[in-house]
C-alpha cells in the first residue's frame, strides 16, 4: 500500500513542478534553471542516510562518495544561484534611478 | 519508511519551502528571498538527517560534507560570470553522481528487495550515472578543456548498443531479485558510457538545451532515490526539478528551433566541414564617433545584446545610451534571441534589471521583420545568433538555428572585443558585409564613448 501511496506523491510532484515552470515568464528560466539545480542537491540527505547505514568498507566509500558530491551540489548550487540573482539585485540599485 | 516522526516532520517543512522557495524565484523581486530560504530549509534538512536513528559514521558524514563543500563553495564564489554555465554543469553533475552512488549502496547492502524498489534503483542508477558523466562532458567542453564536439566512428551505432546493453542488464537486475554484483558492476559502467557517448557529439551552440536536460535527469534519479531510500522529501523535491526541468528543456528546446532528438542524435558538429561556403570581402573597422552620428540621425535603431554586454557589465551603459537617442527622437527596440547569454532569459533579466521596460524588449519572433526597416543595427557582444550562415551554409553546425536578420538592416554595427569567432567557433559572415562596421573595444568603453558623442551633437 505504502509504494501506492508514494506513486501518488510522485505524480503530484510532477505537477507542482510542471505548474511552477508554466506560470513562470520565459525571461525568468535562467534563475530557475540554477535554482533547481540546488534544489536536487538534496540528494545529499539520501546520501547521509546511506552512509549512515552502511557497513562494510565498501559500502562506506560509495556512501561517503555520494555525501561529497552531494554536498558539492548542495554547496555549489546555492552559492552560483545566489551570485546570479545578487548580480540582477546590483543592477537594479544602479539602473533603478 | 524509517526514521522518526520528527524528523519526516522536518522533511515535510522542508519540501513545502522548497516548493515555495522556487516559486519566489519565479519573479525577480522575490527571487533572492527563495534561494535564500531553500538554503536554510537544506542546511535544517542536513542537520536533522545527522539524528536519524541509528546513524553510524556520523564522523565519515560530517568530513564527507566538509570535503564536498568547501571546495563547491569557494569555487562558486570565486568563479568569474563567464563561467557560470559550466559551474551549473558540474555541480549538477555531482548531484547525479551522488544519486547514482546511492543506489550503489543500496545494491551493495542487498537492501533493494521488491519489483517497485528494484525499478527505481535501476532507474536511478541509469540516470544519475548518464547525468554525472554527461554533465562532467557538459562541463569540459564549456570550459574549453576538450575539443567542442567529437563524433565517435558509427556514432549512431555506438549509441545504440550501448543503450541495448543498458537496457539489457537493466532488465535483468529487476527481473533476478538476486543479480550477480559483476552486472551492477557492468550496468553501471555501461550507464557512465552512454553519458559520455551521448554528450560527446553535442556542439557548443545546443549546450543550454543539455545542460537543462541533465539538470531535469538529476531531479528524476534522486527522486527515484528517493523512493529506494522511503524518504519522501526526496521524491517531491526530485521530480519537482525533474518535471520542471523537462519542461523547461522543451520550451528552450522550442525556441532554438532545435527538436530535442535533433538536438541528442543529430547533433551540431562544432565545427564546419569542408567545402563550406567562402566568406567573401573584408571586416571594416568604425570610429564611436561615427557610430554615433549614424544612430544619432538614424529613425529607427535596433540593439542586439549578447554575452558579451553582460561579461563587460555594459547594460547601464548601453539603456543610458538608448534614452539618450529615444530623447533625440530615435526609435530604439532591443531584439533578445532566444539563446542570447548562453542560458534563456539570462538577457532580458539583464536589461529588465538596469530599468529597459519590457516593452522595448522583443523576441526574435517578434522582431525579425523590422530589421529590414531599420537605419541602425547596434549588435553589442553577440556572434553565433547574428551569423547569416546558419541560413545558407548547409555544411555549417549552425546551419538551421534561427537568427536574428541583423544583415537585413540598412547599417550594421558591431561592438566587440577584437577578432575571432563566436562560441560555436564558426567564423561569422556578417562581420565581412558591405553594411557592416566594426568598432573595437570593450562593450563598456565603446558604449561610453559612443554616449559623449551622442551628448556633444545635442542641440
Amino acid at each position: 500500500m505504502e509504494g501506492i501511496v508514494y506513486l501518488y506523491v510522485f505524480m503530484l510532484a510532477a505537477f507542482v513542478g510542471y505548474e511552477v515552470i508554466s506560470r513562470v515568464p520565459v525571461i525568468l528560466h535562467t534563475p530557475l534553471m540554477s535554482g533547481s539545480n540546488f534544489i536536487h542537491g538534496v540528494v545529499l540527505v539520501g546520501g547521509m542516510v546511506a552512509l549512515g547505514h552502511a557497513e562494510t568498507g565498501f559500502e562506506m566509500l560509495l556512501g561517503f562518495v555520494a555525501v561529497v558530491l552531494g554536498a558539492a551540489n548542495a554547496a555549489g548550487g546555492y552559492v552560483v544561484t545566489e551570485r546570479m540573482l545578487g548580480m540582477f539585485k546590483s543592477g537594479n540599485r544602479k539602473g533603478g534611478a | 519508511m524509517t526514521g522518526n516522526w520528527f524528523i519526516h516532520a522536518a522533511y515535510l517543512a522542508v519540501a513545502v519551502v522548497f516548493i515555495l522557495g522556487l516559486k519566489a524565484m519565479a519573479s525577480p523581486a522575490t527571487a533572492r528571498k527563495g534561494i535564500v530560504w531553500a538554503g536554510y530549509a537544506m542546511v535544517a534538512a542536513v542537520v536533522v538527517t545527522l539524528f536519524w536513528p541509528g546513524m553510524e559514521n556520523r564522523f565519515l558524514i560530517v568530513l564527507g560534507i566538509l570535503v564536498g563543500g568547501i571546495p563547491a563553495w569557494r569555487s562558486g564564489k570565486s568563479v568569474a560570470m563567464t563561467d557560470m554555465p559550466q559551474m551549473v554543469a558540474i555541480y549538477n553533475g555531482m548531484g547525479g553522481g551522488a544519486a547514482a552512488a546511492i543506489a550503489a549502496v543500496e545494491f551493495a547492502r542487498g537492501e533493494v528487495h521488491g519489483t517497485a524498489i528494484t525499478i527505481m534503483a535501476v532507474l536511478g542508477s541509469l540516470i544519475g550515472s548518464v547525468a554525472f558523466s554527461g554533465s562532467c562532458v557538459a562541463w569540459a567542453k564549456l570550459s574549453g578543456k576538450m575539443r567542442k564536439a567529437y563524433r565517435f566512428p558509427s556514432q549512431q551505432t555506438l549509441n545504440i548498443v550501448l543503450a541495448i546493453i543498458v537496457g539489457w542488464l537493466g532488465l535483468g537486475i529487476i527481473v533476478d531479485g538476486d543479480a550477480w554484483a559483476i552486472a551492477i558492476l557492468l550496468f553501471f559502467v555501461a550507464s557512465l558510457a552512454l553519458g559520455v557517448v551521448l554528450t560527446t557529439p553535442i556542439g557548443g551552440a545546443d549546450m543550454p538545451v543539455v545542460i537543462s536536460l541533465l539538470n531535469a535527469f538529476t531531479g528524476l534519479a534522486v527522486g527515484f532515490e528517493g523512493y529506494v531510500l522511503g524518504i519522501p522529501a526526496l521524491i517531491v523535491a526530485g521530480i519537482v526539478v525533474g518535471a520542471s526541468g523537462t519542461l523547461l528543456t522543451l520550451l528552450m528546446a522550442k525556441a532554438m528551433n532545435r527538436p530535442i532528438k535533433n538536438v541528442l542524435f543529430t547533433p551540431l558538429t562544432g565545427e564546419a566541414s569542408e567545402g563550406g561556403e567562402a566568406i567573401e570581402g573584408q571586416m571594416q573597422e568604425t570610429s564611436a564617433l561615427d557610430t554615433a552620428a549614424t544612430m544619432r540621425y538614424a529613425a529607427k535603431v535596433i540593439i542586439v545584446p549578447g554575452y558579451g554586454m553582460a561579461v563587460a557589465g555594459a547594460q547601464h551603459k548601453v539603456w543610458e545610451m538608448a534614452q539618450l537617442l529615444e530623447e533625440a527622437g530615435v526609435e530604439v527596440a532591443f531584439a533578445i534571441h532566444p539563446v542570447a547569454g548562453r542560458m534563456p532569459g539570462h538577457m532580458n533579466v539583464l536589461l529588465a534589471e538596469a530599468g529597459v521596460p519590457y516593452d522595448k524588449i522583443f523576441d526574435l519572433e517578434e522582431i525579425n521583420s523590422d530589421f529590414a526597416q531599420a537605419d541602425v543595427a547596434l549588435v553589442i557582444g553577440a556572434n553565433d545568433v547574428v551569423n547569416p550562415i546558419a541560413r545558407t551554409d548547409k555544411s555549417s553546425p549552425i546551419y538551421g538555428m534561427p537568427i536574428l536578420n541583423v544583415d537585413q538592416a540598412r547599417n550594421v554595427v558591431v561592438v566587440k572585443r577584437g577578432k575571432g569567432t563566436g562560441y560555436s567557433g564558426v567564423e561569422n559572415a556578417l562581420f565581412y558585409r558591405d553594411n557592416c562596421r566594426m568598432l573595437y573595444g570593450s562593450a563598456q568603453e565603446a558604449i561610453a564613448d559612443v554616449i559623449q558623442h551622442v551628448k556633444s551633437m545635442e542641440g
